[in-house]
């Protein structure tokens, strides 16, 4: 019975690091830092609806430079 | 709340329920196929039942119990990093960085890796329910269907509408299964990778609105932001893709024994 419960909250664990970290920690990042500039941002109007999808455009574009296809050797 | 937000969440559910059960659809008729549809079928069936209750015991008391500034913070959030990973997938799919979604393939894969003359798996027994079958199909429907329990709770609770996310996922679960028995294996068919664009622009759109709202931050048009960050998320996918096609052109992919 524990070793089941332990093996259920392990599979969980795993499910939720997956889902948020897996091979893309750089957006998990990303949400930190647009939560924390949203944060920061609060009451404003069009600076934070300028800046937060900035965040977003970043960290989406050095994301995708990350992952992209690489010849042999670069 | 405005009309236009409610269609987006309607849209953004739908689609992405649409290209999740898909590839569990894939699944569950490659279980049907090589292991007997008795097994595959119940499989999906009882994966089904437990998402439909993960729904209502998760997305109920979150409506009910968290404060609606904070609620929305944490669902922009899960809802940005799920955004922002398909939107990356979606470039690097159409500017050749990564593969296309196939489901040709995944069927072709499945349905070898569960033929019982494939060394791993038990034989199917002659009578009975066939416990590989099941278990595969159950697994393929609740780990596609877990991201879409994510988007109808998060998209549902944060403009609680839950019940409409709810219908919306349902009904492409109900076209899906029709679809797919009337074209069984021609799931190919679906265009898959344009749908998890949409999805993954809607998302990202969904999540930054709902980080920023949760916060604070007073978006100009209130909730008519949404379509205009959707606009500026498919310009930026666009602009993007050109970007990564014209200046850093994925390598081409060597094909063993091919003559240089």
């Amino acid at each position: 019975m524990i070793a089941a419960v332990r093996k259920g909250i392990v599979a969980f664990g795993h499910f939720w690091w997956d889902f948020l970290i897996g091979d893309t920690p750089e957006l998990a990042l990303a949400t930190g830092v647009i939560i924390a500039a949203a944060f920061l941002l609060a009451g404003s109007r069009w600076a934070g609806a300028i800046i937060l999808p900035g965040l977003a455009t970043v960290f989406l574009f050095l994301s995708v430079l990350r992952g992209r296809r690489r010849a042999p050797g670069r | 709340m405005h009309t236009s937000s409610t269609l987006v969440l309607v849209l953004a559910v739908f689609a992405a329920s649409l290209v999740e059960m898909v590839e569990a659809l894939t699944i569950v008729v490659a279980a049907g196929v090589s292991r007997g549809w008795r097994s595959a079928l119940e499989g999906a069936a009882v994966a089904a039942a437990v998402l439909g209750v993960l729904v209502l015991a998760v997305g109920i008391p979150l409506i009910h119990y968290v404060p609606i500034d904070t609620l929305r913070v944490v669902v922009g959030a899960l809802l940005l990093v799920l955004g922002l990973s398909w939107l990356r997938k979606a470039i690097l799919r159409a500017s050749g960085h990564k593969d296309l979604h196939d489901e040709d393939k995944i069927y072709a894969d499945t349905v070898a890796e569960l033929s019982s003359d494939h060394d791993a798996t038990p034989a199917k027994p002659d009578k009975g329910r066939d416990g590989v079958g099941f278990a595969v199909a159950f697994k393929g429907v609740f780990l596609e269907g877990m991201e879409v329990v994510l988007i109808v709770i998060s998209l549902g609770a944060a403009q609680n509408r839950l019940g409409l996310a709810a219908l919306a996922a349902g009904a492409a679960v109900v076209l899906v299964g029709i679809v797919g028995l009337l074209v069984a294996r021609q799931l190919s068919e679906v265009p898959e990778n344009t749908i998890k664009t949409l999805v993954g622009v809607m998302l990202t759109s969904f999540g930054v609105f709902w980080v920023g709202e949760g916060a604070g931050v007073n978006w100009p048009g209130s909730d008519l932001a949404i379509p205009v960050l959707a606009g500026f998320f498919v310009v930026l996918y666009f602009a993007m893709t050109a970007f990564m096609r014209a200046k850093l052109p994925a390598p081409a992919v060597q094909v063993e024994g091919a003559t240089p």
